[in-house]
């Protein structure tokens, strides 16, 4: 059974239709990138996954569970996914610690010691153990990336989505966090990540998915997706990325 | 790595044409927008049923308590009401012409007063350091003391050309301290507005005026409407207080009825007709202030 699976997901924003039925199955341990041009439905799509839009029809289906059922309590659902957005992640009102161990503490209720000392793990593990008492504006973008990272990794969510993760930083901070995401896939996490980091996508990717005109029109494979297109349209889309130097 | 399993499969094309149009909504999206709708109406029951029952209980209570019908008598007589009610309205046009006019001086003063304090560089020192010092002053007094002294103070100067008319007077002093107030509330707009926002107007070669009038004050009047109407809410009340200079206003002709009659309902209805005055401008308020914070979510459900 996939742990996160789109069936027909259909999402309008007045008259514009954004997603007109898209499907896709995400099983454990598995990455699933996300390409497509701006404007494509990227962010649509994993914020219908992750529950913040209300999808117009289809389904999301968390460990097979039908999430999208409006009797189904939205924010229990969302706290088995970590989700993290292009920028404007953490609370800058909160120490970095305080950003990493508020859900684990408040959302599940394990005991303050126990979350900052996971919470110290993690830092640790990122290499900003000695930023915890800092707040987040004394961080650069690719730590504060970092840190939302490790944050959304702190609940131990059955699925992680990242959405462009790195195309709000300068080029040198990209590396940083394209590690921290490689090591957390590496680790056997099952994510979903919309990028433009098409060369990133090719190694980590177990799946890449061309969404365009509201549909995922190719799937499959990265060396086959990114590789030997079978879409016209899959092909023009990558021509212009090479085009712009991103492959 | 250990976990991670490459597999090889044929690629998938999707079935969905890109620019069909949409097939109508399944049956199950039609089950669950007939569930919301549902439990939208059943929540509409529940709030009225659990209100209904509130204000029996409420009404109960109260007329059967052993003081009320003196309580009934002294300040909710239907005729009493009835018949101070023609003069009671007029007065309120009073204090309604007070509120427009007031309302809008208010506005352009207290603009005006945060453009000053807004300015930078020396020579405008002496602008800023006024606008600064009126609003520190006027936000600190209470308003009654500046009715008085504009209100009594000025007439008793008895210089030429001073108005006289308490509801000139009244009015000047409601203004006088409701712009301090506003003011900071620009203020305060105006700050909010990003610095990088300042920068590219100005590196597109617009002028500090030009800047503020076409950039940041659009924004920051976003920012602040909700705030601007709490305090037009505050304001619709505290026009009631120009009764104290003698302006026959609701407030004083219900006064006045209470002197004639010694019964106290003439005052629960001017002060009726406050709240209803008051009432459209809060739920305005609550109104846009829940559309800034929807935008501000972009359609978020959060
Ligand atoms: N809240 C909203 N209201 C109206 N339209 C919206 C809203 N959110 C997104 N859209 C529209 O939906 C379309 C898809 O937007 P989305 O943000 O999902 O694209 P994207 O693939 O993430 O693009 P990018 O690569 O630039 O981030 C766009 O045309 C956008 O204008
Ligand atoms: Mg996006």
């Amino acid at each position: 059974m996939s742990v996160l699976e789109l069936r027909g997901v259909v999402k309008a924003f007045g008259p514009t239709v954004v997603l007109r039925g898209v499907d896709l199955a995400v099983d454990e341990h598995r990455v699933v990138a996300l390409i497509g041009g701006s404007g494509s439905g990227k962010s649509t799509l994993l914020r219908c996954a992750s529950l913040l839009e209300t999808v117009d029809d289809g389904q999301v289906l968390l460990d097979g569970e039908d999430v999208t059922d409006p009797r189904v309590d939205a924010d229990r659902v969302r706290r088995r996914m970590g989700v993290v957005f292009q920028a404007y992640n953490l609370f800058p009102h909160l120490s970095v610690l305080d950003n990493v161990t508020l859900a684990p503490t408040v959302v599940h209720g394990r005991p303050q010691a126990e979350a900052v000392e996971e919470a110290q793990a993690l830092l640790d593990r990122i290499g900003l153990a000695d930023k915890a008492a800092e707040f987040p504006d004394r961080l650069s973008g690719g730590q504060q990336q970092r840190v939302a990272i490790v944050r959304a990794l702190a609940v131990r969510p059955r699925v992680l989505l990242l959405d462009e993760v790195t195309s709000a930083l300068d080029p040198e901070l990209v590396g940083e966090v394209l590690a921290l995401v490689r090591e957390v896939a590496g680790q056997g996490m099952t994510i979903v990540m919309a990028t433009h980091e098409m060369g990133f996508a090719r190694q980590v990717a177990d799946t890449v998915a061309f969404l365009d005109g509201g549909v995922l029109l190719e799937s499959g494979p990265p060396g086959q997706v990114l590789g030997e297109p079978q879409h016209p349209r899959t092909r023009r889309f990558l021509a212009r990325v090479i085009d712009a130097g991103r492959l | 790595m250990a976990l991670r399993r490459r597999r090889r499969a044929r690629p998938v094309l999707s079935t969905v044409r890109p620019g069909a149009a949409l097939p109508p909504p399944s049956a199950l999206e039609l089950e669950r927008r007939a569930w919301r709708t549902r439990r939208a109406r059943r929540s509409t029951l529940v709030a009225l049923a659990s209100t209904l029952l509130f204000a029996l209980v409420a009404w109960f209570a109260v007329t059967r308590s052993p003081g009320w019908p003196r309580v009934q008598a002294t300040f909710f007589s239907p005729s009493a009401a009835l018949e101070s009610l023609p003069d009671i309205a007029r007065g309120l046009l009073v204090n309604l012409q007070v509120l427009v006019v007031g309302g809008v001086l208010v506005l352009v003063v207290g603009l005006g007063t945060a453009a000053l304090r807004t300015l930078r560089g020396p020579a405008f020192a002496p602008l800023r350091i006024l606008a600064t010092v009126y609003v520190d002053l006027f936000r600190g007094v209470p308003l009654i003391i500046v009715l008085y002294l504009v209100g009594f103070g000025f007439p008793a100067l008895g210089l030429q050309g001073v108005p006289t008319s308490p509801f000139v007077l009244g009015t000047a002093a409601i203004v006088l301290v409701y712009s301090a107030y506003v003011a900071e509330v620009f203020r305060a707009g105006i700050e909010s507005v990003h610095p990088s926002q300042r920068a590219a107007a100005r590196s597109l070669g617009l002028t500090h005026r030009q800047t503020m009038r076409i950039v940041v004050l659009p924004q920051a009047l976003r920012t602040v409407t909700p705030a601007l109407l709490n305090d037009f809410v505050a304001l619709q009340k505290d026009v009631g207080l120009i009764s104290v200079l003698g302006a026959i206003d609701a407030v004083r002709s219900a006064q006045i009825q209470v002197g004639r009659t010694f019964n106290f309902t003439p005052y629960v209805v001017a002060g009726l007709l406050f709240v209803l005055l008051a009432v459209p401008s809060a739920r305005l308020a609550d109104a846009v202030t829940a559309r800034a914070r929807r935008r501000q979510q972009s359609g978020s459900l959060l």
